[in-house]
């Protein structure tokens, strides 16, 4: 338990908490631009996402587009992009790795908009337009509330996964927890590697606590209420 | 099948013969059967001090309304739930003390979402029990084509099939078939019939009581439809709210006795005209009918007819089949019955239709009396809407119900 | 760098042993991390299916690992198992336990239950009913799954390369160091066909599994 010590240690030492190479200043770079990454890709992949869900057409477009997300590994896309700024003449340790941050946001988030509009019953549309709503109504009123718990669970698979993208960016030069695991590991030095490791694990795991909790706030209140019915009485139970 | 069916034998459930037509049967006891879900003594009970007897080769149908405990009884004879109370006999013999995957592979059991596996063929199927039983291959195959035979199935046609490629009275066909694999003695069936179209529906009741007269099976039968119940019935047991018994009696006793007014309430007002279908044509002696051969001398089947022979003659072809009504009143005896004149035949009534059916079939005709013709087509007599009328008020209980379940106080046994 | 194109195919003709020892190692890694998930996978989630009250437990702590990011979890491996192939492995095997788990839970409690009723009426012991019943009615999403599983850990396996493996996260790794953009490029490519290669592979091996789940019914 050598290097629990170790590590309990670093992050004791008061000058890891201040600084450019801080734990609040790195943990703030990280959370940044993590969050401007997730911004940016649910502006381009939400609206897509909920136009393909509402009219139906467009369905092979998304699937396809999930489908690269997913074969396409984010390590990957960060080293394919670090040429393409080097020629464009771009500082390449902080675009490729927000492109590719973008880039991998976008597919979960497209999917679940997608999906979440599809599995709204066919019924309560075709019940709605019955009762006189226009497409825009049936959209916003209908179709958009009944979605949000399927689109924020896209919005929290891609916050997760931006966040462990951007450890990775460290590796470009770039900022962000990752660069405790990078420099960590460059100089030999375990207990800043350990520590940062650490630090990145809980930022991802709050991510997702935290974007869950949201989600159920947003989530409209009848879809929340039900609880499972209970076996009448006199009904055989499971065998 | 009335009347034979309780005298199927009883052998031993271990004696596995190959033969569909072995007619193995079980008796079946329940003694006192409680059953409650929940560890609470203050819960209801699903099933309460429940006794029955279910003679060897007879079909016993549970029926009542929801809720009344008559699956869950069901499900506690091949141990699927244990009862909380009392004890379930087969054959004499406790089915506590037995391995309840021993047990369960010598019960045959239907039910109504079938549950055939979806990803075996339909022979897969079929020979689930045989294959646990470890028979060998060859002998497998055998049964197998020879139950898909019996059930009405062309083996060629449905041996390499998956379920999802057979329509849903196929399918239940196949649980039959999947269900007499071992040739169990006893079957469950828990509504098997209640997933398909009614069409079907009477279709597989007709059959399944055909098979039954072939194999002669102890069958336990659920359902919440008392007209299946009076069909299929040998025996049927009326359980009400609560689980407890209401009545147990043959159709035909629980029709012209209700015990209470609950069961009187759930067999329907139109009880009398339920009692008309367990009885058949077949079963009542037909007013005679004077004949008359189509070209032969009026006088010649004059002679026939007696003294009382009535104006009207029912001609028939050389075959001895009905053409039709002759009116001849004035007519001279040498005069030929000539086919031509002859009026269209009344209605004809086969042996087999139900004393229902026939009524409905002459009040359809405006009364005319029908023709009961045997099964090549030769009239044997009339039948009239008044006779169908006095035979119910005659037979409180047609014969047949059994020697193990005597008649009521006051009812007369009619010849059956 | 400038200038220089982003594939040079003379490179790539002249080092097929390097490209195609790379593609091998990341094969190696991926099948048996894939093997190594559903080993455990299987068990874990027959357990989950059969004591409900271990389902949440066992999904939570899949989840967690899932969650955490896969640079994180490899470097915490470090101080316990080193540089070697057993942290890739342990690693990659961990985040297939989410998805593994979940589709084969799935997987079991979308056998119906009817099927269930009629397999113990007829008197399989509850063994043979999971063996010869739930477990082959639930290949297709149990291999729907592994599909997914694969094609995740093709992609984590590159993230390997970090840590002294990858295959050919490794032949990037060294493009980026070198600022050679051919060897990031070949390596990423190579990586998306295995990723797809092994998806549709297993989507084939689904189809010729399960026979019985491409008939359509016949109607009533």
């Amino acid at each position: 338990m050598d290097l629990l010590a170790q590590v309990l240690a670093w992050f004791a030492n008061p000058g890891h908490w201040q600084g450019a190479d801080g734990i609040p200043t790195r943990m703030l770079e990280h959370v940044e631009a993590s969050g401007l990454s997730v911004a940016v890709a649910a502006a381009l992949a939400l609206p897509l996402g909920l136009a393909v869900g509402h009219t139906g057409r467009g369905a092979f477009l998304v699937g396809s587009i999930a489908n690269l997300g997913r074969a396409l590994p984010s390590f990957a896309l960060l080293l394919m992009l670090i040429p393409i700024a080097v020629n464009l003449r771009l500082d390449f340790s902080t675009w490729p790795i927000l492109g590719a941050m973008v880039l991998l946001a976008i597919p979960p988030m497209l999917t679940n908009a997608y999906a979440g509009m599809r599995a709204v019953d066919r019924d309560l549309v075709e019940a709605a337009r019955g009762m006189g709503m226009s497409g825009l109504q049936v959209l916003v009123r209908l179709e958009l509330p009944l979605a949000v718990p399927v689109l924020m669970t896209g919005i929290r698979l891609a916050a997760v996964q931006v966040v462990a993208t951007y450890t990775l960016g460290a590796v470009a030069g770039g900022g962000g927890l990752g660069r405790y695991i990078y420099d960590g590991f460059a100089t030999q030095d375990t207990a800043r590697m350990v520590a940062g490791a650490t630090l990145v694990a809980l930022l991802a795991i709050a991510t997702d606590v935290a974007l869950g909790g949201l989600a159920r706030l947003a989530a409209p209140r009848g879809l929340t209420v039900g609880r499972p019915r209970a076996l009448p009485a006199g009904e055989p139970g499971t065998v | 099948m009335r009347g034979n069916t309780l005298r199927g034998t009883a052998l031993s459930p271990t004696d596995a013969g190959t033969s569909p037509r072995s007619r193995r049967a079980a008796t079946v006891a329940l003694e006192h059967v409680s059953k409650r879900f929940g560890d609470h003594v203050e819960d209801q009970p699903a099933v309460d001090d429940l006794d029955l007897f279910i003679p060897a080769g007879a079909t016993c149908v549970l029926v009542g309304p929801s809720g009344c405990g008559k699956t869950t009884t069901l499900r506690m004879v091949n141990r699927l739930i244990e009862p909380s109370g009392g004890r379930i006999l087969i054959d004499g013999e406790p089915i506590a003390g037995r391995d309840p995957t021993e047990l369960r592979r010598g019960i045959g059991y239907v039910i109504q979402q079938v549950g055939l596996f979806p990803h075996q063929t339909i022979a897969e199927n079929v020979e689930v029990v045989p294959r646990l039983l470890g028979w060998p291959a060859a002998r497998r195959r055998e049964r197998v084509e020879e139950l898909l035979r019996l059930v009405g199935l062309d083996p060629a046609r449905h041996l390499r099939r998956y379920p999802a490629e057979l329509s849903g009275g196929e399918r239940q066909r196949v649980g039959v078939a999947r269900a007499l694999a071992a040739d169990p003695p006893l079957l469950l069936m828990d509504e098997p019939f209640g997933a398909v179209d009614p069409i079907v529906r009477a279709r597989l009741q007709e059959e399944l009581l055909r098979l039954q007269r072939e194999l002669g099976k102890t069958i336990l039968f659920v359902t919440h439809d008392i007209d299946e119940a009076i069909l299929m019935g040998d025996l049927v047991a009326v359980m009400r709210q609560g689980g407890t018994l209401a009545q147990f009696a043959p159709p035909a006793e629980l029709l012209a006795h209700p015990a209470s007014d609950f069961v009187a309430r759930f067999v329907g007002a139109d009880r009398a005209l339920k009692r008309l279908t367990l009885r058949r044509v077949g079963e009542l002696a037909p007013a005679p009918v004077t004949i008359a051969v189509a070209g032969e001398p009026l006088g010649a089947a004059r002679a026939r007819g007696g003294p009382g022979a009535p104006g009207h003659l029912l001609l028939v072809d050389h075959e001895g089949r009905a053409l039709g009504w002759v009116d001849a009143r004035g007519l001279p005896d040498d005069r030929p019955a000539d086919p031509t004149t002859a009026r269209p035949p009344a209605p004809l009534l086969e042996a087999e239709t139900t004393l229902r059916d026939a009524l409905s079939i002459l009040l359809d005709a405006a009364g005319s009396p029908g023709i009961v013709v045997d099964d090549t087509g030769r009239p044997t007599g009339l039948l009239t809407v008044e006779a169908i009328t006095a035979a119910l008020q005659d037979g409180n209980g047609p014969g047949g119900t059994g020697e193990d379940a005597p008649p009521p106080a006051g009812s007369r046994p009619t010849g059956g | 760098m400038p200038g220089e194109p982003l594939i040079r195919w003379s490179w790539v003709a002249d080092h097929p042993a390097e490209i195609g020892g790379a593609l091998g190692q990341h094969l190696l890694l991926t099948v048996l991390a894939v093997l190594g998930g559903l080993a455990i996978s299987l068990p874990l989630a027959v357990v989950a299916h059969r004591y409900r009250r271990t389902e949440a437990p066992i999904t939570w702590v899949a989840g967690v690992i899932y969650t955490i990011p896969s640079l994180a979890l490899f470097v915490l491996l470090i101080p316990v198992t080193g540089l070697s192939i057993l942290t890739s492995e342990i690693g990659l095997v961990g985040y297939t336990l989410l998805i593994l788990v979940r589709n084969t839970l799935a997987g079991l409690d979308g056998v119906p239950p009817d099927v269930l009723e009629a397999a113990d009426a007829m008197g399989l012991t509850r063994f043979q009913r999971l063996v010869r019943v739930e477990l082959p009615i639930a290949v297709p999403v149990i291999v729907a799954g592994i599909r997914i599983a694969t094609v995740t850990t093709v992609g984590l396996v590159t993230v390997t390369a970090l840590i002294g493996q990858g295959g050919l996260g490794q032949l990037m790794l060294t493009g980026f160091i070198n600022l050679f953009p051919t060897e990031i490029y070949v390596g990423a490519l190579l990586s998306v066909v295995l990723a797809v290669a092994a998806d549709a592979g297993l989507l084939l091996l689904q189809r010729a599994l399960t026979p019985w789940a491409r008939v359509h019914g016949a109607g009533a």
